[in-house]
């Protein structure tokens, strides 16, 4: 899932602080999981803007609203009625929530109240962290599920730098060096071998470094 | 400021098992506490959300009491372990928000607790005393006949 964290309320509050009505817009789906931005984030930053607008003297109006998702236009019209109330739309969705709604609604200003930060998973209770970075080629079947291109400080495909101690990536003491992993997954699945091949530069051009990417399915094409 | 005139209207969430207890028993004992406060009873502090502490101040509270079970003690085995990081959490924002973070805050009492819970009350009613009414109700546009 798509793994974000709310920006402060001083901060949101001046970015809608030129407004005298702002819906709050949540989205149900990856930032509900990551609780960041589902029904009760917007209660709890609907509740904090308000205070904070009051104790700043300013006239601002907060609606609240939760959607199933932002990031589709059907579900996008759930909303239309609400953002057609107000002045602005704080949405508290990912990135691609916020640009969805700025496209469906060309006349109204939208502001991103989260910092989208990654996509990741739930390590434990209170825990996300961050297992691919959508490089557009994914490699995890030569590693053993484990992504050197996400998880290694270095991005190293041929092995592990001088720098790891023990188990322990040198960047971050507190982050397990992926080789070790990597080599310790590929033992247990007795895929050892796949080490022994040399593999070469990695090809950043289907990653974010091309450039916009768009997939076409033809079959599926209306 | 005239703080002589101004009593603190302070919402206290009582957990069923505990302090909602103790305070039935200072009844049953004479012991008296302020009727500043505003006892709402929960089944376990754990099933407080934080938007509750939100509402609460975004509603006219001066102050708000979480008091849950003795650490260990709780009949759900963790929730008022939950509820504290819930108030720490809420503390952090209010701070955020321009509100004192001492007007929230959580403590752990147990069903015989009655005195001590009192005197709780009477330092809480004391310390929003001192930070004076909350300035969200000061600027007086919302429900504020809620506590009344």
């Amino acid at each position: 899932m798509i793994v974000a964290q709310r920006k402060n309320i001083p901060d949101l509050l001046s970015i809608v602080e030129k407004h005298k009505t702002v819906l709050v817009l949540g989205c149900g789906t990856c930032v509900t999981v990551c609780l960041s931005g589902g029904q009760r984030e917007v209660s709890i930053i609907a509740s904090a803007l308000r205070m904070a607008a009051r104790l700043n003297d300013l006239p601002l109006t907060i609606d609240e609203l939760t959607i199933e998702r932002q990031c589709d236009n059907v579900f996008l019209e759930q909303a239309s009625d609400a953002i057609k109330k107000v002045d602005a739309v704080l949405s508290l969705g990912c990135g691609a929530g916020v640009q969805a709604l700025a496209e469906r609604f060309a006349d109204k200003p939208v502001y991103a109240g989260l910092d989208t930060a990654f996509i990741g998973i739930l390590e434990e209770r209170g825990i996300w962290t961050e297992k691919c970075a959508a490089c557009g080629s994914c490699v995890l079947h030569l590693y053993g599920g484990i992504c050197p291109v996400t998880r290694c400080a270095k991005h190293m495909l041929n092995g592990p730098c001088s720098g790891s101690r023990e188990d322990r990536c040198e960047v971050d003491p507190d982050r397990p060096c992926a080789w070790q992993l990597i080599y310790k997954r590929l033992k247990d699945i007795g895929q050892l071998d796949r080490l022994k091949e040399i593999r070469s530069p990695k090809n950043w051009k289907p990653s974010l470094s091309g450039g916009l990417r768009t997939i076409v399915r033809e079959d599926h094409r209306v | 400021m005239n703080t002589q005139a101004f009593e603190p209207r302070i919402v206290a969430f009582c957990c069923h098992y505990c302090a909602y207890a103790s305070a039935d028993l200072a009844g049953s004992m004479r012991i008296q506490y302020p009727p500043n406060v505003l006892i709402i009873r929960t089944p376990c502090t754990g099933r407080l959300e934080t938007e509750y502490f939100m509402k609460a101040f975004e509603n006219g509270a001066d102050g708000v009491l979480v008091a849950g079970c003795m650490e260990g003690g709780c009949h759900f085995i963790e929730g008022n372990l939950c509820a504290r990081k819930r108030v720490n959490y809420i503390r952090d924002m209010l701070e955020e928000v321009g509100l004192e973070k001492e007007r929230l805050r959580m403590v752990n009492v147990s069903a015989a607790m009655a005195r001590p819970l009192a005197d709780i009350i009477f330092d809480m009613v004391e310390t929003v005393r001192k930070l004076g009414p909350s300035p969200i109700k000061s600027q007086g546009t919302l429900q504020q006949e809620c506590l009344s």
